[in-house]
């Protein structure tokens, strides 16, 4: 048996066999060891699958040998070997984080079984990205979202449980209309392999079923990556969960889905249907655009931090669609980029974050006096992160932004990239307000003369890796910058 | 048989909006999840419904062959979305139980005044 052509299927089963053998090792350190071992072997393998894909173009995997259209394809190409190897690097740079964090957050009998749901939710989020089979993707889909109501709910606080309901239902909602319109474009091609689909969707595109199924596909998918205004699950979800799954969550889930719509949209309609003929980006411009100025300005307007960077997320996701919506080559560079960028600020801002709570048990801002001194590391790794969420040169945020100006000038639209600009500014102004009350507010009372109270190293850390990432990648673009370009080659079409 | 036309398509269209409607104007956390399962339903139909092939038989080959039959595979399909379904409404029972415990209600709007005013 030769084990590097059966890596498409290892990526997926290997974190999937895992999840039930957390359940059944049951001791906290055991069961943690083996989810870091299982999340850096998928790492590796994603890491594989992306070096194989850049020098010999994608890979196709037939599941159990059975033939493409009828049996199920897993398909590796340039741009879901990219999020594969975001979505592992995360997970494994986070679950070193997950102990110390976790272990003042939840009571010790249910450790194991958090774990599984983790490894549950990794094997979600690697299979819709893997799979070249549409309905293959709602099946992972709701494996990924299941297991994250579950995560979430495990927050301390009882309005967890309340967030975790309210996305249950929206989530719910969401994957019921992916499946409706998946349905009725089964309906009209009699197939769902997706390279298939998209070639047999051809004739019979411009028919009232296969634009319902648009309609559907479109609705349930922005819900799911919480497009501006079908966000509304977001800032309550990530406040609430515990501090480990937020950075997980928000440097993971919303970015895989904001995959599926781009392959759905770009690979399976079609540039010229859904871009040129049904014109979803007069759609989604206007959204995002929305999006990030709402999000930002009600960021700017919260007193716990979590939730602040939540609604900077839904403003950063609407930067993602942004890049999508403009359709050139440019754009979608952006887009892609801009996930793999969000991805590893907005997970090492939520690590940074999940240190001061484990410290102060809260996040709310006016605890938070005098912490520059108190803990100097984290203070120092969330101002670099706050850094690359606002754009400043040397860092992941300047690079994606930068990208999405030139994609907006290159279309002519001024405006739009002024607009950009003008976010960025929005973004310092929230940012700015942490930093003030963290460098230049008095600690009350005795906190002042209390000794340095760092987080535990663990996971310090993880932080410091996102961080060092952020400022990687921000200086040495060819990685990062080279793989996007040739995945928005392939999305355009314009590359075999 | 005679032929249904699109009589099928009315009722999933029924069940999707009493489901939607249930949701959204229902305050009760379980009342959202019955709603939550009648949409999930209107879905099932729909692909049982484009299953169906006129005079078509159950897909098992007899020999002879020359039968006309239904297309097995949206019935297959639906088997793992109704698997989904179950995990979804259990998981959303339990959060309710759990929700229940933390807040003694289950009536969204006292939740929500509980919340404002902690």
């Amino acid at each position: 048996m030769n084990f590097e052509a059966h890596l498409p299927v290892l990526q997926i089963v290997v974190p999937l066999l895992g999840a039930p053998i957390c359940v059944l090792l049951r001791r906290k350190t055991t069961t943690w060891l083996f989810a870091v071992a299982i999340t850096w072997a998928t790492f590796a393998m994603a890491t594989m699958l992306l070096l194989r894909v850049l020098d010999g173009g994608a890979i196709s995997y037939m599941l159990g040998n059975w033939a493409a259209p009828w049996g199920i394809e897993y398909r590796v190409d340039t741009v879901n070997a990219f999020i594969l190897f975001l979505v592992t690097l995360i997970g494994s740079v986070v679950i070193i984080y997950a102990p110390a964090s976790i272990a003042r957050e939840l009571p010790d009998v249910r450790i194991n079984l958090f774990y599984t749901a983790y490894l549950l939710c990794l094997t979600g989020m690697l299979g819709m990205t893997i799979t070249g089979d549409a309905f293959n993707v709602f099946v992972f889909l709701e494996i990924s979202s299941l297991s994250t109501y579950a995560l979430i709910s495990l927050g301390a606080d009882r309005r967890a449980l309340v967030a975790s309901y309210r996305y249950l239902i929206l989530g719910s909602i969401g994957a019921t209309f992916f499946v409706i319109g998946l349905g009725l474009l089964y309906m009209m091609t009699g197939t769902l392999n997706m390279a298939d689909m998209a070639v047999k969707l051809q004739p019979v595109i411009g028919t009232r079923t296969v634009i319902a199924a648009f309609a559907f596909l479109s609705v349930g998918l922005s819900l799911k990556l919480a497009l501006f205004p079908l966000h509304a699950w977001l800032p309550n979800a990530y406040t609430y969960a515990p501090s480990f799954v937020t950075a997980f969550l928000a440097a993971t889930a919303t970015k895989v889905s904001v995959y599926v719509f781009i392959r759905f949209f770009y690979s399976i309609f079609g540039v010229k249907f859904a871009f040129e003929q049904y014109h979803l980006d007069t759609l989604i411009i206007p959204l995002a655009l929305i999006g990030i100025f709402v999000g930002s300005l009600v960021a700017v307007f919260q007193s716990n931090i979590k939730r602040m960077l939540a609604y900077s997320s839904i403003a950063q996701i609407g930067y993602i669609m942004l890049g999508v919506g403009f359709v050139s080559q440019t754009g979608l560079t952006a887009a892609l980029l801009h996930l793999f960028n969000h991805a590893l600020m907005k997970g090492a801002l939520f690590l940074a974050i999940g240190c001061i709570v484990y410290r102060l048990g809260s996040a709310n801002l006016e605890d938070m006096r005098g912490l520059g001194r108190r803990m100097p590391f984290t203070m120092a790794a969330f101002v670099l992160g706050g850094l690359s969420l606002i754009g400043v040169p040397l860092t992941v945020g300047f690079v994606s932004k930068w990208y999405l100006v030139l994609a907006a000038l290159e279309r002519g639209w001024l405006p739009v990239a002024a607009l950009i600009l003008v976010a960025s500014l929005i973004a310092v102004c929230y940012i700015w307000r942490v930093v003030e009350v963290a460098y230049f507010q008095k600690a009350d009372d005795h906190a002042e003369d209390s000794p340095a109270e760092e987080a535990p190293l663990s996971m310090q850390i993880p932080m410091w890796l996102l961080i060092g990432a952020t400022l990687f990648f921000g200086i040495s673009t060819t990685f990062t910058g080279g793989i996007a370009q040739r995945g928005a080659e392939l999305l355009m079409g314009t590359s075999p | 048989m005679s032929d249904p036309g699109l009589y099928n398509y009315w009722i999933v269209i029924f069940l999707m909006m009493t489901g939607l409607y249930t949701i959204i104007a229902r305050r009760n956390l379980i009342k959202k999840m019955v709603g939550l399962s009648i949409f999930q339903s209107g879905v099932f139909l729909l692909y049982i419904t484009m299953g169906k092939v006129s005079g078509g038989t159950a897909p098992i080959v007899v020999t002879g062959g020359g039968a006309t039959y239904s297309n097995p595979l949206p019935h297959v399909l639906i088997l793992t979305a109704i698997v989904v379904g179950i995990a979804t409404t259990a998981l959303g029972m339990a959060l309710i139980i759990r929700i229940r415990e933390a807040y003694g209600t289950i009536e969204e709007d006292e939740i929500t005044a509980q919340d404002l005013a902690s």
